[in-house]
C-alpha cells in the first residue's frame, strides 16, 4: 500500500492504494433501470450482490422494481447444472412475468467473472432467442472491475453498437450519461433556443429511441465517468466536445458554450438563451453563497463527480476544498475542470480509507462529503457530512438545479446550527 | 442459479460482521472486493452506530487476481493488527475470495500474530446471514471458552452455599430486531429472581469475556438462530443447563421465569404473583372484544414468529391463518409450530411467494418483518413488524423490548394500534362525501396508495413519506380560477416529487395572479421556484 506523488500538467495529484471504501458499478442500476423506463436489469451474481442491492436502494421501494439478482449457487459450481442452462430458464421465467421488457442487461458481477461465466456469449444466445421483442444485451457491473459510477459508462458502453448509423453529413448532437428528464428538458429547451439542431440523449428513455451516431456525430458528456462510453463513441465517428461538467453556472454555462460553438451558433444568440436561467441561477446561489462562503470542505471518493464539486464549490460558493478524493481521475476529460480550479488544491486518486480518515481527522473540515458508511461515525467525530450519494440521485445539473446543488451542502451546516442538543 | 428480487437475509459474512460489530476487542478482515464494504451502512444507517463496523477488506481488484491477492490479504492482516490493537482477529473470505481459494486462515495463522486469530469457514453459496452469525459465534466461544472447560466427564461442583446463581445471555447482536431492549428486560427481570448475569454474548462482550463462559450455571439462550450452535456446545462442554424457553408475551415470560427459577433452585412465586404487565387486563377489557377473532398471518425468524403466532393467538384472542419463517434451519420448529394452529407452515426466502400467500389468505393483520410490511402496505392490509431483517425504524428512541413484561406491553400496543387505527376507514366511509374526504384521502394508517413512492435512497435513511392532503380539488374552487397550465408545465410540474408538488403548484399559481400572467408557462414554473427559494 503505497503512496506515490506525480507532478501533471495541472498540480499534483496523489496517489493512493489502499482500502477503498466505495459501491461496485451494480448500483448504477438504482438510477439507469429508473431512466430506461422498459429495460430490466439482470444481475448473475452472489447473494451479496442481490443484498447491496437492496441495502443501496432501501428495501423493496418498488414492489417489483426492473431488476433482480440470478444468485449463483453450490450447484452451479460445482457444475452439477449448466450455468447457460440456468441462466436461460432464469430469463425465460423473468421475461414471461414482464411482458413489458423490451431490452434485457445481463449484469456481470465478481463471482460470474471470477468463474469465467461468458455473459457476452450468453447475452448473444438469448438476444437470437427473443430479440426483435426483447433485445439482450450485457455489461459488467463488477467490483473487481468497477467503482460505482462505472456502472453506468459500462452500460452505456454495451448500448453503442445498439446505435444505428448516421449518415456522415448529419451532425447530431448527443448527450451522453444519465440526467434526470426535467434536466434533460430544461437543455433540449436550451439548445432549442440557441439552435444547434437535433439532439438526442443517452441513456435513452425507451429501448426503443436508441439514438444513432456517425462520423457527423458530436457529443458532449454530462457526466465525468464516461471513458469507455466515449472512447466507443468515438470509435464510431462521433467526436466528444471538450467541456467542463453542467454542475453550477460556471460548468453549465461552459458544457453549452462548447455546443454552442461547435454549431457556430453566433456569441449574442448564445448569451440571448442563457440570460434568464443564468439570472434565476444566480439569484438562488446568492443567498447560498452567504452561509457557505469560507466554510471548508472534504471530499472522500465517490462518483468521479468531486472534482467538478468541488470546483463548483470554491469558485461559485467561495468554499475552501482541503481535499477531493476521486476513485479515478481522466485527465483527458476533466482537462477543463482542472484548468478552472486553483492552483494548490490537494486531489488524491484511488483510496487507503484509514489514512483519508486520519488526514481527515487532522484537518477538521468544516464539511466532508462521503459515502453512507462514513458519515454516522464521522458526525459522531464531530465532522458535519453530506452523503455523496445524494449527489448522485438528485437532479443537480443545469442553471435551474445550481440552487438545489448548493443547498445540499448547506443543509448538514444549517441543521448542525440550528441544533441544540 | 435462482431469482431473487429482495432478500430476507443477507450472505454468511454479513452474519459474521453482525457478530464482530456487537463485541469488543474484535476485528475481521474481510477477503473481499470493494462493493462488498456497502456493509458497514447496515450498521452506520440502520442502527446508526457511532463507530464503523470493525472490519477491514482487502477489495482486491480485477489487475490483482493471479498473483499478489495473498499479499494483499496479509498487508491487509497486518495493517489492521497494527492500527486497532485487537484482542482476537477473525478472518475470512467473502464469496468472490471463496471462489479464489486465498485461504485466509492458512494465511493469517503463518504471519504469527500475537494475538488469537478464528478462521471463518462460511461457504456463501450454500449458507446464509444467520447461519454465518452463529457458526461465527460458535467458533469464538470455542476458542476462548473452550481452554477453560473441564475434562470431559467432571461433575459439574455444586454452588457454593451464600453464591448467588448466575446465567449468560446468549444471542444478541448487531442489527437484531429489538437485542438492546431486551437484554435490559430480561437482565432486570432476573435480577429481581436473584440471577446475576455473567456474560451478555456477543453483544458487549470482549474475548476475555468469553473466556468466563464457563463460569455462570445455566444458559440463557435468547435468539436461537444465533446462538443455538454455541449453547449445545457450551452444554457439553461445561454441563450448564440451557434455557430455551423465549420469553415473548406474558404466558412465556412466566414459563421463562419458572424454568430458571427451577434451573437455579430458586422460589419465584412471589415474582409470579404479582401481576407485571398490563396486557392481560387490556386484552379483558371490554373494549379489546372487537379482537377476537381477527385473522392474522405471522412470518419472520422462526423463534419470533412462532413466539408472535402464539402471543396472538392465546393472549389478543386472535386467529392465526398462516405462520411461516424464511429461516429454513429452524424449518422444524415451524412445522410443528404450524400443526398446533392447525394451518400449512410456509417455509421460503422467496418474498413473492409470502406476498402470494398473504393475498390468497385476505388476513386482517400481517407481524411480519419489514417485507411484509411492504406487502401488507400494497394490500392495504394493517401491520406490526415482529422480526428481522431489521430499518432503521426497529431502532426506536424509546425503550422497546419484545421480551419480558414490558416486552408483552409493547407487544399490545404496537400489534393493536394498526388495528384500532383501522377504525378511521369506517369513518372515511361515512362521510365519502364530505369534500375534506375526498376520494384522494386514504386511512392514515395504511400510509400512501402504493402507486407512488419515491427513489428514495437507503434504505437506511428515508421512511416512506405520506403525502399530505393537499388543496381542495381545484374543481371545487369557486373563486377566480388560476391561469392555465401549458401541457408542458403541467407535465414538469408532474416530475416534480409528489410530496411537494401541491406547495409547487400553489406556489406557481400565486406567483402568476401577482404576475397577471395569462398561463403558466415552463418558464413561470422555475421564475417561482427561484423566486420562493430566496
Ligand atoms: S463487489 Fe462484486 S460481489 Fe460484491 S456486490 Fe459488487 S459485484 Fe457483487
Amino acid at each position: 500500500m503505497s503512496v506515490e506523488t506525480s507532478a501533471s500538467a495541472y498540480r499534483s495529484i496523489v496517489h493512493e492504494r489502499g482500502q477503498r471504501e466505495v459501491f461496485c458499478g451494480l448500483t448504477g442500476i438504482i438510477w439507469l433501470h429508473r431512466k430506461i423506463q422498459d429495460a430490466f436489469f439482470l444481475i448473475v451474481g452472489s447473494r451479496t450482490c442481490a443484498h447491496l442491492m437492496q441495502s443501496a436502494a432501501g428495501v423493496m421501494i418498488f414492489a417489483e422494481p426492473r431488476f433482480a439478482t440470478a444468485i449463483i449457487d453450490e450447484r452451479d459450481l460445482a457444475g452439477l447444472a449448466d450455468a447457460n442452462d440456468e441462466l436461460d430458464r432464469v430469463v425465460t421465467t423473468l421475461i414471461a412475468r414482464r411482458p413489458d421488457i423490451r431490452l434485457l442487461f445481463l449484469v456481470g458481477s465478481c463471482p460470474s467473472e471470477v468463474i469465467k461465466l461468458d455473459l457476452s456469449r450468453a447475452a448473444a444466445r438469448l438476444d437470437g432467442q427473443l430479440s426483435p421483442g426483447v433485445r439482450v444485451l450485457n455489461y459488467s457491473g463488477s467490483g473487481i472491475e468497477t467503482t460505482f459510477t462505472q456502472g453506468e459508462d459500462a452500460c452505456l458502453a454495451a448500448i453503442v453498437p445498439e446505435m444505428g448509423t448516421a449518415p456522415t453529413d448529419e451532425a447530431a448532437l448527443l448527450i451522453v450519461g444519465t440526467l434526470s428528464e426535467s434536466v434533460e428538458d430544461q437543455f433540449r429547451r436550451i439548445f432549442d433556443a440557441i439552435g444547434v439542431g437535433t439532439v438526442a440523449f443517452l441513456p435513452p428513455r425507451r429501448a426503443a429511441d436508441i439514438p444513432s451516431v456517425g462520423h457527423g456525430t458530436r457529443f458532449l458528456l454530462a457526466q465525468p465517468f464516461l471513458a469507455e462510453t466515449a472512447r466507443v463513441l468515438e470509435a464510431r465517428g462521433a467526436k466528444r466536445l471538450a467541456a467542463p461538467f453542467p454542475l453550477g453556472i460556471e460548468g453549465t454555462t461552459g458544457w453549452l458554450r462548447a455546443a454552442a460553438e461547435a454549431y457556430d451558433v453566433p456569441a449574442a444568440v448564445f448569451e440571448d438563451a442563457i440570460a434568464a436561467p443564468r439570472r434565476r441561477a444566480e439569484t438562488a446561489l446568492a443567498a447560498h453563497r452567504a452561509q457557505l462562503s469560507g466554510r471548508s470542505i472534504f471530499f472522500f471518493p465517490d462518483s468521479q463527480l468531486e472534482i467538478p464539486l468541488a470546483r463548483f464549490c470554491h469558485n461559485e460558493l467561495g468554499m475552501t476544498p482541503v481535499e477531493i478524493g476521486t476513485p479515478y481521475l481522466h485527465r483527458e476529460h476533466l482537462a477543463e475542470e482542472l484548468a478552472l480550479l486553483p492552483p494548490g488544491m490537494r486531489i488524491t486518486e484511488g483510496q487507503h480509507v484509514e489514512h483519508q480518515l486520519d488526514r481527515c481527522r487532522a484537518a477538521r473540515p468544516d464539511i466532508a462529503v462521503c459515502g453512507l458508511g462514513l458519515a454516522n461515525p464521522l458526525e459522531a467525530e464531530g465532522v458535519t457530512t453530506k452523503w455523496s450519494i445524494e449527489l448522485v440521485f438528485t437532479p443537480i445539473q443545469g442553471f435551474d438545479q445550481a440552487g438545489d446543488l448548493a443547498g445540499l451542502f448547506a443543509r448538514p451546516l444549517a441543521r448542525r446550527d440550528r441544533l441544540g442538543v | 442459479m435462482h431469482l431473487a428480487v429482495w432478500t430476507y437475509e443477507g450472505p454468511p459474512h454479513v452474519g459474521a460482521m453482525r457478530i464482530a460489530a456487537a463485541m469488543r476487542d474484535v476485528h475481521y478482515v474481510l477477503h473481499a472486493p470493494q462493493g462488498d464494504t456497502y456493509a458497514d451502512l447496515l450498521f452506520t444507517m440502520i442502527e446508526r452506530s457511532k463507530k464503523r463496523p470493525p472490519v477491514t477488506y482487502t477489495t482486491f481488484q480485477a489487475r490483482d487476481l493471479g498473483g499478489d491477492t495473498a499479499d494483499l490479504f496479509r498487508a491487509a492482516v497486518q495493517d489492521a493488527h497494527a492500527r486497532f490493537r485487537p484482542a482476537a482477529m477473525l478472518v475470512g473470505s467473502s464469496c468472490t475470495a471463496e471462489l479464489i481459494q486465498d485461504d485466509p486462515g492458512g494465511l493469517a495463522e503463518g504471519m504469527g500474530l500475537p494475538i488469537p486469530v478464528v478462521p471463518l469457514e462460511l461457504p456463501a453459496y450454500q449458507r446464509k446471514e444467520n447461519w454465518g452469525a452463529a457458526e461465527t459465534f460458535y467458533r469464538l466461544v470455542r476458542t476462548f471458552a473452550g481452554p477453560t472447560a473441564p475434562a470431559p466427564g467432571t461433575v459439574r461442583p455444586q454452588r457454593a452455599i451464600g453464591v448467588r446463581p448466575s446465567c449468560n445471555l446468549l444471542g444478541p447482536a448487531a442489527l437484531g430486531f429489538r437485542h438492546r431492549d431486551d437484554v435490559t428486560e430480561i437482565t432486570s427481570l432476573l435480577a429481581r429472581m436473584g440471577v446475576e448475569v455473567n456474560v451478555v454474548a456477543p453483544l458487549g462482550a470482549s474475548p476475555a469475556d468469553l473466556a468466563r463462559l464457563g463460569e455462570a450455571d445455566m444458559n440463557i439462550v435468547l435468539y436461537p438462530e444465533i446462538a443455538g450452535v454455541a449453547a449445545t456446545w457450551l452444554q457439553r462442554m461445561f454441563g450448564h443447563t440451557t434455557i430455551r424457553t423465549i420469553p415473548i408475551g406474558v404466558i412465556a415470560t412466566r414459563a421463562f421465569i419458572t424454568e430458571v427459577a427451577e434451573a437455579a433452585g430458586l422460589d419465584a412465586s412471589a415474582l409470579l404473583a404479582a401481576e407485571e404487565s398490563r396486557l392481560p387486563w387490556y386484552s379483558r377489557s371490554v373494549d379489546s372484544t372487537y379482537l377476537t377473532g381477527k385473522r392474522v398471518f405471522v412470518f419472520g425468524d422462526a423463534t419470533h414468529a412462532i413466539a408472535a403466532a402464539r402471543v396472538a393467538t392465546r393472549e389478543l384472542g386472535f386467529t392465526v391463518v398462516g405462520l411461516g419463517t424464511y429461516s429454513r434451519e429452524f424449518g422444524r420448529e415451524i412445522r410443528e409450530a404450524a400443526a398446533e394452529f392447525g394451518v400449512e407452515p410456509l417455509i421460503t426466502d422467496d418474498y413473492l411467494e409470502v406476498e402470494a400467500k398473504v393475498a390468497e389468505l385476505q388476513p386482517e393483520l400481517v407481524l411480519g418483518t419489514q417485507m411484509e410490511r411492504h406487502i401488507a402496505k400494497r394490500l392495504a392490509i394493517p401491520c406490526a413488524v415482529i422480526s428481522a431483517p431489521v430499518h432503521v425504524q426497529d431502532f426506536p428512541a424509546r425503550y422497546s423490548p419484545q421480551m419480558g413484561f414490558e416486552g408483552a406491553n409493547v407487544l399490545f400496543d404496537t400489534w393493536v394500534h394498526p388495528l384500532m387505527m383501522g377504525l378511521e376507514e369506517h369513518l372515511l366511509g361515512m362521510f365519502r362525501d364530505d369534500f375534506e374526504f375526498h376520494d384522494g384521502a386514504a386511512p392514515s394508517h395504511l400510509g400512501h396508495p402504493p402507486t407512488q413512492r419515491t427513489a428514495g435512497m437507503a434504505a437506511a435513511g428515508k421512511p416512506d413519506v405520506v403525502e399530505a392532503p393537499s388543496a381542495l380539488p381545484s374543481s371545487a374552487a369557486t373563486v377566480a380560477g388560476p391561469a392555465p397550465w401549458t401541457a408542458e408545465a403541467e407535465k414538469e410540474l408532474g416530475r416534480i416529487p409528489f410530496f411537494v408538488r401541491g406547495k409547487a403548484r400553489r406556489n406557481t399559481e400565486r406567483f402568476a395572479a401577482e404576475r397577471r400572467l395569462a398561463s403558466i408557462t415552463v418558464e413561470t414554473l422555475y421564475d417561482a421556484k427561484a423566486h420562493f427559494s430566496r
